[in-house]
């Protein structure tokens, strides 16, 4: 309580500023609020523990003991919570979306084999999925490099041909003539209704998919290129050709930059289209892939390996994205008030 | 950086830094067919090495015909001429700084100075004499800066910097101290005098300042209300330096206005 009218009374001048602005200017948070994960990892592993099974038990149990190592982290956090560092800022930043996280694992753990109101075989517990996932590693790491090395093909092949293809009908009149019924009429179509197409024109799975995917990037990359290049403001272009530049120096280093947010757009609508052609992709032609593994174990109803294959996809995709987005900031920083990642 | 300076300045032997400009008018067309005349025909002529200030009210063509020497839009009638040669488009020897900044938003303060020499391939020769402009306008500590981190001012010192670390041989100037407070802009007269001097570029300055046009020009021509045309040129007979409380700036300064009708609310005849 005393530390709450501390806390209110403390000058916060960037009351205003995003949540982790003003965290960091706040004192030390109280112990309660410290604990919070803490406490919530013990009730889940307590719950686990006293609960009896309603379900017959995984062949192994890893929830236990990932349950116990969150409260290790949680403890050990809680303390680096009362520090004023960055370090601590974080911490408190994101204390409580870790509490949430570990209450939403123990309802799942609750929820299934715990009451048992979820039905077998479709909802696994935990331990059946950690299981799924430690047992199944090699195939589903193969399965990733798999799907990551079909994706990079197709949508570097797409960025490219979109870019390009952007570039030149956004800057050039003539190729803006033929360009733009072309990009209006072939690309609304989504890339995965091209599977009967793909699956004749190209001699094995792995070119169709690349094309499939190329295609699907292809679209919202050229489209959103063109429109950022059509629309430099044409100041810019004036400074440039008083300065004396260029036909190539006024597309490349006025035209292009000034595109810049735009293109992005468009390279992360072409990453979602990527993602999505890539497991219709693999689930129709390609025998390999994580698309492809999730498929062949719904068939054997195997859900535990579907959802550690969900895992996989989760970090997987989030960790493509996240590139993405830090590329961007790289090459964009210049811009305020941009969408965070 | 010594072989560039002795290129310039043999060219400049050929083709002398001077503008002239014959019969030039000026209609914008806009696409539902409605026309504005500009600028009605005007000559002019601006020696090399002068400087000559364009003053009249808003509206009356002066960026217009600015644009037009810089080559960015072509004239409905008449001729432009640099040296011997006639303007048909725009050109690094004719360097203009617009009436608002126009910074690139994704180029530091640095980069956006260096655009000049990049676009013309003279970078590496440039790069001292950019640290120098960043020096002399002030813009050292934002150097590393995004456009939007500047003040208004900022900017368009910046955006003159910009200018300038290209060498042109004409300069045309839209307002370029419009933005600034009266301290920051009459040391920057005197900064842009000063560069005019050692480089003796032949400049052309529009300002809505009459201070400015008398303190800083050779001769001052003023423009008549839409559509434009010159309604008078006058010289500008002090040597330099000038000072602001000389009484022949002063008479000059009431001259200026009386002929504006702008030297106080006059009596109802
Ligand atoms: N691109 C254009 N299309 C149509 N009309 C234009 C265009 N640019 C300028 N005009 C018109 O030409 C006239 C002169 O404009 P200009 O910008 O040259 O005036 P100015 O003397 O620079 O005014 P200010 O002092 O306010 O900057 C104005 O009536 C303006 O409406
Ligand atoms: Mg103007």
């Amino acid at each position: 309580m005393a530390i709450q009218v501390l806390e209110t009374s403390a000058p916060s001048p960037a009351r205003h500023d995003r949540g982790e602005a003003v965290e960091r200017r706040r004192i030390p948070s109280s112990w309660p609020r410290a604990l919070a994960p803490a406490v919530a990892a013990a009730v889940a592993l307590v719950l686990h523990l006293a609960l009896p099974d309603r379900q017959p038990p995984a062949t192994s149990r890893p929830f236990a003991g990932l349950t116990a190592a969150m409260l290790a982290v949680a403890l050990a956090a809680a303390a680096v919570q009362r520090t004023s560092g960055r370090l601590g800022a974080w911490a408190r930043h994101r204390s409580p979306l870790a509490t949430g996280v570990v209450l939403a694992l123990a309802a799942w753990d609750l929820l299934t084999i715990k009451l048992a109101w979820m039905p077998l075989p479709y909802f696994p517990d935990p331990d059946r999925v950690l299981t799924a996932m430690w047992e199944d590693r090699e195939a589903l790491a193969l399965s990733a490099f798999h799907s990551l090395r079909l994706l990079a093909c197709g949508y570097a092949l797409g960025a490219a041909a979109g870019l390009a293809s952007g570039v030149l009908i956004g800057w050039s009149r003539s190729a803006r003539y033929w360009g733009m019924p072309l990009l209006k009429v072939i690309g609304p179509i989504p890339a995965t209704a091209y599977v009967p197409l793909a699956m004749v024109m190209f001699p094995n799975a792995f070119a169709s998919g690349v094309a499939l995917i190329a295609v699907a990037v292809w679209f919202p990359v050229a489209m959103l290129t063109c429109s950022g290049v059509a629309d430099v403001p044409k100041a810019y272009l004036d400074v440039a050709r008083t300065l004396g530049a260029g036909r190539s120096f006024l597309i490349f280093r006025v035209a292009v930059p000034s595109a810049l947010p735009s293109v992005f757009l468009g390279l992360f609508m072409g990453l979602g289209a990527a993602f999505l052609t890539l497991i219709v992709a693999e689930t129709l032609g390609v025998s390999s892939g994580l698309g492809w593994y999730l498929k062949w174990k719904q068939g054997y109803l195997e859900y535990a390996h579907v959802y550690a294959a969900l895992v996989i996809m989760s970090l997987f995709f989030s960790g493509l994205m996240t590139l993405l987005f830090k590329v961007r900031d790289r090459l964009s920083g210049w811009r305020k008030g941009m969408i965070r990642w | 950086m010594v072989t560039t300076q002795t290129r310039i300045e043999t060219e400049a032997e050929v083709e002398p830094a001077s503008l002239r400009l014959r019969e030039v008018s000026k209609t914008y067309r806009r696409a539902d067919g409605v026309e504005t005349v500009a600028l009605e025909p005007l000559s002019l002529d601006v020696a090399a090495g002068e400087m000559v200030a364009l003053i009249g009210p808003s509206g009356c063509g002066k960026s217009t015909l600015l644009r037009m020497i810089a080559g960015l839009e072509r004239p409905t009638s008449g001729t432009l001429r640099l040296g011997s040669r006639p303007i048909e488009g725009p050109g690094a020897e004719r360097g203009l700084m617009f009436q608002d900044p126009s910074l690139f938003p994704w180029k530091t303060v640095r980069r956006n100075i260096e655009t000049g020499p990049a676009a013309r391939g003279a970078l590496r020769e440039c790069k001292a004499e950019v640290d120098e402009y960043l020096r002399l306008t002030g813009l050292e500590p934002f150097a590393d800066s995004y456009p939007h981190q500047l003040s208004g001012g900022m900017a368009q010192r910046a955006a003159l910097a910009r200018a300038l670390v290209n060498h042109p041989r004409v300069l045309l100037l839209d307002e370029p101290l419009g933005a600034l407070d009266q301290f920051t802009r009459m040391r920057m007269q005197d900064e842009v005098i000063r560069f005019w001097k050692t480089r003796r570029t032949t400049t052309v300055l529009v300002t809505h300042d009459i201070d400015e046009a008398i303190y800083m020009c050779d001769r001052i021509v003023v423009m008549t209300p839409r559509p434009g045309r010159i309604d008078r040129v006058m010289d500008v007979p002090l040597e330099r330096p000038r000072h602001r409380n000389d009484p022949r700036f002063l008479k000059l300064r009431a001259e200026i206005l009386e002929m504006m009708h702008l030297s106080g609310e006059e009596e109802e005849s």
